[in-house]
């Protein structure tokens, strides 16, 4: 499965990510995780959509999004030029036995305890996908309670920056 | 822009005026004395929200819009009322839509509905649809419920914003009256340049109250809308060699070059190539069916030289068409030994359903003009390219299978006749506007369209009862011209209320229902796909005579006229062109067997195509 990371910059005005994600479903576009933000202007706002290229070909994908009015910019953030992130929050079981256990997983990934009950045990960690999944493989055994992860966020590597561009200073 | 005078409407309608009326006329004459553009630009004024809309309006040289009032749009129609753009009163929202869409259609401009709120709106859903699948520059204006109101489901609320993403190029939800005179700004810009399209302003009654200053010209806001009109050189150079190399090359003609303006370029150009051209449904007019280069139109119900040009061809030269499935027949085995060169305003029309190997961005008209001068520079060079064997082949097809049809066996009146007719009396310079079934693929078939913008249809959504509105709008838009609805009786009694609207403001169109009692189309499916079995596709109209399209017509204010025979066919359409003051419908009673072919069946390859029932083409494959 070849994914491919996009970053869409659009102008951060109500209903713009019902276009973005309308757009996706009535084409038949697979999304596999999104996020959106503003960015360090605060008139444009930043998706970072991971496609499943495969399934929906890039180029229509690109040439679909880019014919949407309030879609400034996109490019395609390849693995190897760009830093790729992803928050996960998780609870997992951890009374007195397990916990030191779990706190070894924990530290192994430099994730972070962000809340502890009696026998639960609330993780933050950022990573790549890849990272994070095997955390939460490595944190299965001692049973997941609750989960949440956030979508992808990318960015270029090295001093470039996309959002500079005549387009987005009109913004 | 000539506006219609109390003069032009019908005399049966003035005559059942009373005098209570005369207010209407005396607004209708103040309205006709007053220039139908600002001729200088407006100063910054004190207005409500809708002043701003309507001052915007006239500050983009609207000289109609078609629309009802309602609840929360009331607010717009007051200023209206003094207003130099003439509002036309229809009877339902989707008359509005397509008389709007057949007015851009007819005169390339931008056409404007407006309608209220919740179901005003969602009427307006339809022609919306249409308009975006056929690129009709369209603004339709919609009332919204106040914004304390919205997403309290209170009384005629509908997110029309929501509803139609999907179906507009762009649309807008004004949230403060500012910024009115921007968004129409805007909104007009959008649905008239680059790939044009269908833009929505919806405007709450409360913004539409407040007050607001209203200036022009506003600057628009659209940083991220830039189409891209001028081709790459590279590109158009290598399209330019395989034009001047190629041995079977087809142009292939779609919509975008009338959009763009670009018709005569085009006649140059495949002069000056001497490529046979084919022309889709939306393209009709955009090439002289008379001319000597011209296959035909491609597709399902295309000519038999037109299907087998394209399929056979080396090369595809597709100029503002979009391989759509009507046109290429089964995808996997459309053109298999064509390469392609793709030119379209819209990036992601091309290589959307097709490979392009050629791909072109920009405007048919700047397409064009670089084509030529590139392909004049192969020729200068030495390179060109001899057709003559090709040619030999398209011309024997096309003696061999030209359009025609057989007489109907039961002796009823042929469908094909009465629009064969039509078309040779009224003459290329009408406007032709077709309902969607057999009538609209006969319509296509058996009328010379010699000019641009002489035919409007519904191509891309297939829309029944586009004809009467869009007949309504487009003589509206030409009111010197002679403007034919060819509609079945099926579409008619979709929309026919549209011919009260004509009637009471004076737009003289006529209607030729091709009355075959059925809903033709479906049923031709029926006939060859479901073993005849009937379903649901007799309307009645035959059997019954319900509803009497005679008595109808009467009613709606019209002039009414049958016709059941051949020989009364051309003293019928003869009168009803000598009548110009008052809408006309002509009650065609035709035989319910006629079918239209030639057919590429949906979902089979266009090497599939049958030229009439059981009869195949013979392509000699050894030709080739």
């Amino acid at each position: 499965m070849t994914m491919h990371t996009l970053s869409v910059l659009v102008e951060n005005k109500p209903g713009v990510l019902a276009r973005v994600s309308g757009l996706f479903s009535r084409r038949g576009f697979n999304i596999d995780s999104l996020a959106v933000g503003e960015t360090e202007n605060p008139d444009v706002s930043r998706i970072t959509i991971v496609v499943n290229a495969e399934s929906s070909p890039l180029e229509q994908v690109t040439k679909q999004l880019n014919k949407l009015v309030n879609v400034l910019k996109i490019v395609e953030l390849d693995s190897s030029v760009s830093v790729a992130r992803e928050l996960l929050l998780v609870k997992v079981r951890a009374d007195r036995s397990a916990r030191a256990q779990v706190l070894e997983t924990v530290n192994l990934f430099r994730a972070r305890v962000v809340d502890v009950a009696a026998d639960t045990l609330t993780i933050e960690a950022t990573g790549t996908p890849d990272k994070l999944d095997a955390l939460l493989r490595d944190l299965e055994p001692f049973g997941i309670k609750e989960m949440v992860q956030s979508g992808l966020v990318a960015i270029g590597r090295g001093s470039r920056a996309i959002t500079a561009g005549p387009a987005l200073r009109a913004a | 822009m000539t506006r219609p005078t109390p003069e032009t409407l019908a005399h049966s309608v003035r005559r059942a005026r009373n005098a209570a009326d005369a207010a209407g006329d005396a607004d209708q004459t103040r309205a006709a004395a007053t220039p139908a553009a600002p001729a200088v630009r407006p100063a910054p004024a004190q207005v409500s929200g809708a002043g701003s809309l309507v001052r915007s309006l006239e500050a983009l040289d609207v000289d109609v819009v078609f629309g009802i009032p309602g609840g929360a749009i009331l607010p717009a129609y007051d200023p209206l009322y003094d207003s130099t753009v003439r509002h036309i009163l229809v009877r339902h929202e989707q008359g509005a839509g397509h008389a709007a869409t057949g007015y851009a259609q007819a005169t390339g401009r931008v056409g404007v509905c407006i309608a209220t709120s919740g179901p005003g709106a969602t009427n307006l859903v339809t022609p919306i649809a249409d308009a975006y699948m056929d690129s009709v520059p369209l603004v339709a204006i919609t009332g919204q419920v106040a914004r304390p109101a919205i997403g309290t489901d209170a009384f005629q609320e509908a997110d029309i914003q929501g509803i139609t993403l999907p179906i507009t190029k762009h649309n807008f939800l004004v949230q403060d009256a500012s910024e009115i005179p921007r968004v129409l700004a805007e909104a007009f810009h959008l649905a008239s340049t680059g790939r044009p399209g269908p833009v929505l302003v919806d405007i709450p009654k409360d913004v539409l109250q407040a007050p607001t200053t209203f200036a022009w010209p506003p600057t628009l806001d659209l940083p991220g809308y830039r189409p891209t009109l001028h081709p790459h050189g590279k590109q158009i150079r290598e399209a330019a060699r395989l034009m001047s190399g190629a041995r079977r090359p087809v142009l292939y003609v779609g919509g975008g070059v009338l959009k763009a303006g670009a018709t005569e370029g085009l006649r140059r150009l495949a002069e000056l190539t001497g490529i046979p051209v084919v022309t889709t449904l939306m393209a009709l007019g955009a090439f002289p069916d008379s001319h000597r280069q011209h296959l035909g139109m491609p597709g399902m119900h295309g000519t038999v030289a037109a299907v087998y040009g394209l399929q056979k061809a080396d090369l595809i030269v597709a100029l503002g068409a979009r391989f759509d499935d009507r046109v290429t027949g089964k995808l996997d085995s459309f053109a298999p030994d064509a390469t392609v060169v793709h030119a379209d305003i819209d990036p992601a029309e091309i290589g959307k359903n097709r490979h392009a190997d050629v791909p072109i961005v920009g405007d048919a008209r700047h397409v064009i003009d670089e084509l030529l001068a590139a392909v004049t520079a192969e020729q200068a060079a030495g390179r060109g390219i001899d057709l003559a064997d090709w040619w030999a082949q398209l011309d024997d097809l096309r003696e061999r299978y030209p359009l025609g049809y057989e007489e109907p066996a039961d002796g009823t009146l042929s469908p094909q006749y009465v629009i064969k007719r039509l078309g040779e009396i009224a003459g290329s310079d009408a406007i032709y506007v077709a309902g969607v079934g057999q009538h609209q693929m006969w319509a296509s078939q058996f009328i010379s369209y010699e000019k641009p913008q002489t035919w409007l249809n519904s191509g891309g959504l297939g829309t029944m009862g586009y004809a009467v509105p869009a007949a309504m709008g487009a003589k509206v838009g030409k009111p010197d011209t002679v403007v034919w609805a060819i509609d079945g009786d099926g579409c008619f009694q979709m929309t026919n209320q549209e011919l009260a609207t004509c009637a009471l403001e004076g737009i003289p169109v006529k209607i030729a229902v091709i009355n075959n009692g059925n809903l033709g189309m479906v049923r031709q499916w029926q006939t060859l796909f479901y073993g005849e079995r009937y379903s649901n596709t007799d309307l009645g109209t035959h059997k019954h005579r319900i509803p009497d399209f005679v008595k109808l017509a009467e009613a709606l204010g019209c002039v009414g006229l049958r016709c059941e025979t051949a020989e009364d066919v051309d003293r019928t359409i003869e009168a009803a062109m000598s009548i110009n003051d008052a809408p006309v419908v002509i009650d065609f009673v035709v035989g319910k067997d006629a079918m239209v072919w030639p057919m590429v069946a949906a979902g089979t390859s266009n090497d599939e195509i049958m030229f009439a029932r059981g009869v195949r083409p013979a392509f000699d494959e050894d030709d080739i």
